[in-house]
């Protein structure tokens, strides 16, 4: 799962992102993997994040599947951390996401305390990262860097639309449904906070992150790019 | 992934959800459609819709009448009002769409869900990249734009021919029908994911070969490529070995997946001399 590492934007727009996720390795580490995964969802929590999640499941907002339809003046945009602690039942990747850095410190620093033995990933900008490891005085392991999108790139739309899609790696958030909320939001038709929430229900594990959603919606719906 | 057409009301809110653009208001049957060619059995509509049920008579009557009146309907974009998806049972080789492309379906050959690597992500207790090595990911298709293994093989058999070896606990490389050679089972050459990773992992001296390489075979695979590099940072955090290639080459290196050490092997039935090599390189 590359989920997190190519989102798109440069390196100052990950200002608010910071993906904290952890991970089980199969033949090393999995057994008994699930109370310290359910243990480190409800360790994040405390230092607000903006989503959690996890792979099989999903995020903090999700979609329903028996919408009553008065929904449609009274909609849910709340997320829900403790359905996502409370539906964790198998072992798979878990991801709280924050949007500022001391809340993305202190928890690093909370997770390295707890000594889960799991395998944990910061996922944003090379600085950023950098950084919450120092605040937390653990030296980095290993990088996985981005290059980027090449090749066929004329197949890709405009950036802010990149922006909001790519904060679901696995592209279950559509540029279509991007550019429709960009556009909805242009129109007046629903606010940056609406439109963040409706990209957030589609992402399958966790990781999209409405605050910088909301962030990008605006700007875009101003005609910048960020 | 299949529409009802007794359920569904053509509301188009489903034509936007789909990643690959792959859904449709037939103008003959007035239905949303699925072309399944395109359609990669992501499952993006069906799980990522909200669902109500509401009598499809009912709904077809009041759009129409709105419609006649011009009045703009605003409903939810995100909402399904008939619950008209209904998933097919896939059999071989359409099932390995779903694979690449559901990321809540784990794969079998790594049991990670998503696209089923691990890369540096557990390099803390795998060991996957040592110092002195580094990990490429090379991933097709993302995002939004999808992939067919035959596009893939493109690049797995060049790299193959430069002596390069696939990971093993790769979804991509367990299809493959001869590994030394990089060649993919020839029954799902033709099948469309969403997206898929082959996986190496080269000496550092072989970073800027394998980059520019990749660059070459990028020409010729309709779809953009996405590339990741790892690297094991030295025992103060520090990576001073691979970036300054990459930024030689003239990548901007923004954003990055940083692993901070904090796995440990705790498996009981683990190799004690994995054991003792990795939880001292965690340090």
């Amino acid at each position: 799962m590359t989920n997190t590492l190519h989102r798109f934007g440069p390196a100052e727009s990950f200002r608010d992102d910071y993906v904290v996720f952890a991970i089980a390795s199969r033949g090393k580490n999995e057994q008994g993997a699930l109370p310290k995964l359910r243990r480190f969802l409800e360790m994040a929590v405390p230092f607000k994040p903006v989503n959690l999640g996890d792979a099989v499941h999903g995020g903090a907002l999700r979609p329903c599947k028996s919408l009553n339809p008065t929904s449609h003046w009274n909609r849910e945009e709340k997320p829900d951390f403790q359905a996502v602690i409370n539906g964790l039942d198998s072992q798979c990747t878990v991801a709280a996401v924050f949007d500022n850095r001391v809340a993305a410190e202190d928890f690093v620093k909370a997770v390295r305390e707890a000594e889960l033995g799991l395998s944990i990933n910061i996922s944003t900008s090379i600085d950023n990262a950098e950084q919450c490891c120092f605040a937390a005085g653990i030296p980095r392991h290993s990088v996985g860097y981005s290059l980027g999108f090449e090749g066929k790139t004329e197949k890709l739309p405009d950036d802010n639309v990149m922006m909001l899609s790519t904060m679901c790696g696995h592209g279950m958030v559509s540029h279509s449904l991007a550019k429709k909320m960009i556009d909805w939001v242009k129109e007046g038709r629903r606010t940056p906070e609406q439109a963040a929430s409706y990209l957030t229900r589609f992402c399958s594990c966790g990781i999209f992150n409405p605050s910088r959603a909301k962030r990008i919606l605006e700007a875009a719906s101003h005609g910048e790019h960020i | 992934m299949k529409i009802n057409p007794n359920k569904c009301v053509a509301c188009g809110n489903c034509t936007y959800v789909c990643p690959m653009g792959a859904i449709y208001i037939d103008p003959v049957i007035h239905r949303a459609t699925i072309n399944r060619d395109e359609c990669v059995e992501c499952y993006s509509c069906y799980n990522g819709l909200s669902q109500e049920h509401l009598n499809p008579a009912f709904v077809r009557f009041v759009r129409k009448t709105f419609q006649k009146l011009r009045i703009r309907f605003d409903p939810e974009p995100d909402v399904c009002p008939t619950g008209a998806f209904e998933p097919d049972e896939l059999t071989w080789p359409r099932v390995v769409r779903r694979a690449f492309s559901d990321p809540r379906v784990p794969h079998e050959s790594t049991g990670v869900h998503g696209r089923g690597t691990e890369e540096v992500k557990t390099n803390d207790v795998s060991g996957r990249v040592k110092v002195g090595e580094v990990g490429f990911t090379i991933e097709f298709g993302r995002p939004g734009v999808g992939v067919r293994f035959r596009d893939i093989e493109k690049m797995s058999t060049t790299l193959a021919r430069a002596g390069v070896a696939f990971e093993k606990k790769n979804p991509v490389t367990s299809l493959m029908s001869d590994i030394s050679q990089g060649k993919i089972r020839e029954d799902i050459l033709d099948e469309k994911v969403l997206s898929a990773i082959l996986e190496i992992k080269v000496p550092v001296a072989r970073t800027e070969e394998i980059i520019r390489l990749v660059k070459e075979v990028e020409k010729e695979v309709d779809t953009p490529v996405a590339l990741g590099v790892g690297a094991r940072c030295d025992e103060h955090g520090e990576e001073n070995v691979v970036a300054p290639i990459l930024e030689k080459m003239g990548y901007n290196l923004a954003r990055a997946k940083t692993n901070i050490g904090l796995g440990r092997i705790t498996n009981v039935e683990a190799p004690p001399q994995q054991v003792q090599e990795t939880v001292g390189a965690a340090k």
